[in-house]
């Protein structure tokens, strides 16, 4: 692993001078990813914060070739880019080592995005698909996605009279994309950027598809202060509502924080830290709606167990 | 060159293989099955040197197109129906994106009620989504358009997909003798493919598909309607190249019989086949009749049209598609193009052969006896049920 130093060295793929908001845990997401290889790399995107704010035209804040095509494409487009590079290569036409690397939000990734990444992933791809996962579609004003939390008070699901945020739980993606079998896939966090950049190196070098889910802090959606996100991503990981592990050729690692609470290293902090420190679930903090945040607490310690007894595996 | 048995379907695969695009991305559908199948044998034993991705939808074939064609890979797929519906969203992003990506469309009808036959519901749909249409009335024509297909598209003032339609069952399954090219012939036409600020050029980063703001939109649309216009010129010089190695010769519309006729109908794809035939036997009987057949719907072929319909008796506009609440779609490109004629002709809707209905020579006999008895409707039916 280089150090800190050594990787403000590096040329800056992602520059300064690009829309999205202060705070935003996107390009702190994405200036990680890219640092973790010192390949060539050519990024697909999908319509979303991360996209509209990169990409103004006439500007760009992209020092790499860059496509985005739509909000559901990230993966098939940069399946496509990736097939040229084989066909082309094949054919003598490009000789450099080149690295595919995708970039969505949790919109674009668990739901409207999910069957063109199912499949990029089964045919083989050697792509890396980073979900920017900010636990709703932002973009377009804070609404719920299939990766909201269950309590969540979002624009499509606000807590009301009768319903008390969204009712649902979040799917659980990582597992569903480790259920294709793929070589490696991870969850990872910005505040712990050794751990996030350790396993981006691992995933541009899988030998075919990666998958990163990485939580991504939104203070406009997750109403909290614009300085506080990378405490945010942290308190995600510290309660176990977003734990770091990764899954490599067949086997369940835990990683980072999670790892040492496992290991009884640390204490893993209780569900309400979190659940105070965010605008969306202020809600939740009324006696009233106890059984909701129990429920959330019930289904944490189930996940929790579930993960342990796979990495145990 | 020696004449082949075969049907549309194989001749278009037969024309990828000769090309062999870098890249072919695509999803099975009824009745364009053939060209993926007989494609991926191709692939299977080792005859072209395509990277040929079975995608899981037709969204993702054309995004993995448009993905491939940015890359700086020459692309091809192919569908029909339901899975050009599937596309929707990407067709106006690979036309906005200026990407030169060839797709086949075996003509079928858009569910619902669900149905596989040919009519031309799918490609009509599209007609707005900024890609070339060329139509075509048989397997030559279909294999001879694949071809030209990848030049019209890859010009440089034109850089646009093209779409290049054959009717389902009744083109893309009917055997027929045909005359493919030499191999050798077919590449030195097609030449290499130029990319433009490719993606995969990691030396000279570009950005492609940014965002856009009022200030910029409506002048990248209107630099597509340019190029639409430029690819007028562009089809006419690659149709008169493609005649020196074929000598085949193509045009945006062709007429059959129409120097002297009173009365002229004018269709698209196969039907136009259909009507020689009608025509030869009116006339025998002493009828003053011609068909003219489109096989350019986009761009349109205004100037064309116009001048071949100046002064007849009775114009038959014969569409194969309906555009519920309004004109069909050919009707009013037809009535548009022909307004400013100085002697503009009565024109007639014909409306025919939806979902695979069966039109015979009898049926299309009809559209010129309407129109000589006066008794064509603005709009007509041709052979509706009640
Ligand atoms: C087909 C389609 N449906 C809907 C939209 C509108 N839309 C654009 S971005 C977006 C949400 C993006 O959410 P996410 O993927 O989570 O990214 P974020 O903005 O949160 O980073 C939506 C709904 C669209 N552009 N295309
Ligand atoms: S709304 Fe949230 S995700 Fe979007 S740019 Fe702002 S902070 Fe980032
Ligand atoms: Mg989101």
């Amino acid at each position: 692993m280089i150090s800190i130093k050594d990787m403000s060295k590096k040329p800056v793929r992602l520059t300064e001078g690009h829309r999205l908001c202060a705070g935003c845990a996107e390009p702190i997401v994405a200036k990680q990813i890219l640092l973790a290889t010192d390949k060539p790399v050519v990024v697909a995107n999908a319509t979303g914060c991360f996209e509209v704010s990169t990409s103004g035209f006439p500007q760009s804040a992209w020092e790499v070739p860059w496509i985005h095509t739509a909000f559901a494409t990230a993966a098939s487009t940069i399946s496509g880019v990736e097939a040229a590079y084989h066909s082309l290569r094949r054919k003598g036409k490009i000789n450099e080592d080149i690295r595919f690397l995708a970039f969505a939000g949790d919109g674009g990734t668990y739901d409207i995005g999910f069957q063109a990444l199912s499949g990029a992933i089964e045919r083989g791809h050697q792509f890396m698909y980073v979900c920017m996962n900010n636990e709703a579609y932002m973009n377009t004003g804070i609404q719920r996605s299939g990766a909201t939390q269950r309590g969540a008070s979002t624009t499509t699901s606000p807590s009301g009279e009768h319903i008390p945020g969204k009712r649902e739980f979040p799917k659980d993606l990582t597992k569903i994309i480790a259920a294709h079998k793929l070589p490696y896939a991870a969850q990872a966090s910005p505040h712990n950027w050794k751990d996030l950049i350790s396993k981006a190196a691992k995933g541009f070098e899988a030998n075919g598809p990666a998958f990163l889910n990485i939580i991504a802090p939104c203070p406009r959606g997750w109403r909290y202060d614009s300085a506080d996100t990378i405490q945010m991503a942290k308190l995600s990981v510290e309660t176990g509502m977003w734990p770091l592990y990764e899954y490599e050729n067949g086997k369940w690692n835990l990683t980072g924080e999670t790892k040492r609470i496992a290991e009884g290293k640390m204490e893993r902090r209780p569900l309400i830290d979190w659940l105070k420190a965010q605008g969306r679930f202020r809600h939740l903090l009324d006696p009233a709606n106890k059984a909701v945040v129990d429920d959330i607490q019930e289904n944490l310690d189930a996940d929790w167990d579930e993960l342990l007894r796979l990495t145990k595996l | 060159m020696k004449r082949l048995a075969m049907n549309g379907d194989q001749a278009i695969a037969l024309s990828w293989k000769q090309i062999d695009p870098d890249v072919v991305a695509s999803y099975p559908i009824t009745p364009q099955t053939i060209i993926v199948e007989t494609y991926a044998e191709y692939v299977a034993n080792g005859e072209v040197k395509t990277e040929y991705v079975c995608s899981e939808s037709e969204h993702s074939s054309m995004s993995m197109c448009i993905g491939a064609s940015a890359a700086g890979a020459r692309s091809a797929t192919a569908t029909a129906s339901a899975g050009l519906a599937y596309m929707w969203e990407m067709l106006y992003i690979a036309a906005s994106m200026r990407l030169p990506v060839v797709m086949t469309v075996a003509n079928r009808a858009l569910s619902g009620p669900i149905n596989i036959h040919c009519d031309h519901s799918d490609s009509m749909g599209a007609r707005d989504s900024g890609w070339i249409q060329i139509y075509a009335e048989n397997v030559q024509e279909a294999y001879d358009n694949s071809i030209m297909s990848f030049r019209i598209a890859e010009n440089m003032d034109v850089r646009l997909p093209v779409m290049n339609c054959l009717d389902g069952f009744i083109v893309t399954h009917a055997i027929e003798s045909m005359a493919p090219l030499e191999d050798d012939v077919v590449k030195k036409f097609i030449g290499d493919y130029e990319a433009i600020h490719p993606l995969l050029d990691v030396k000279s980063p570009h950005s492609h598909g940014p965002f856009d703001m009022p200030e910029y939109y409506y002048e990248h649309k209107y630099g597509q309607q340019m190029a639409m216009e430029n690819a007028l010129d562009v089809i006419r010089k690659v149709s008169e190249e493609y005649a020196e190695i074929s000598g085949r010769k193509y045009d945006f519309i062709e007429c059959y019989r129409c120097e002297d006729a009173d009365y002229v109908a004018i269709s698209i794809g196969s039907t136009a086949g259909t009507m020689k035939q009608v025509v030869d036997d009116l006339r025998e009987e002493g009828h003053m009749v011609g068909s003219i057949k489109l096989r350019l719907f986009r761009p349109f072929p205004f100037e064309d049209v116009a001048k071949m319909l100046n002064g007849r008796k009775g114009v038959a506009v014969l569409d194969r598609a309906m555009s519920f609440g309004a004109s069909a779609p050919l009707f009013a490109d037809v009535r548009s193009a022909t307004f400013d004629n100085d002697s503009r002709s009565p024109t007639f809707s014909y409306i025919y052969g939806l979902g695979g209905r069966d039109v015979g020579v009898e049926d299309l006999k009809r559209v010129y006896y309407d129109m000589e008895n006066g008794t064509a409707e603005t709009v007509n039916y041709l052979g509706v049920k009640l």
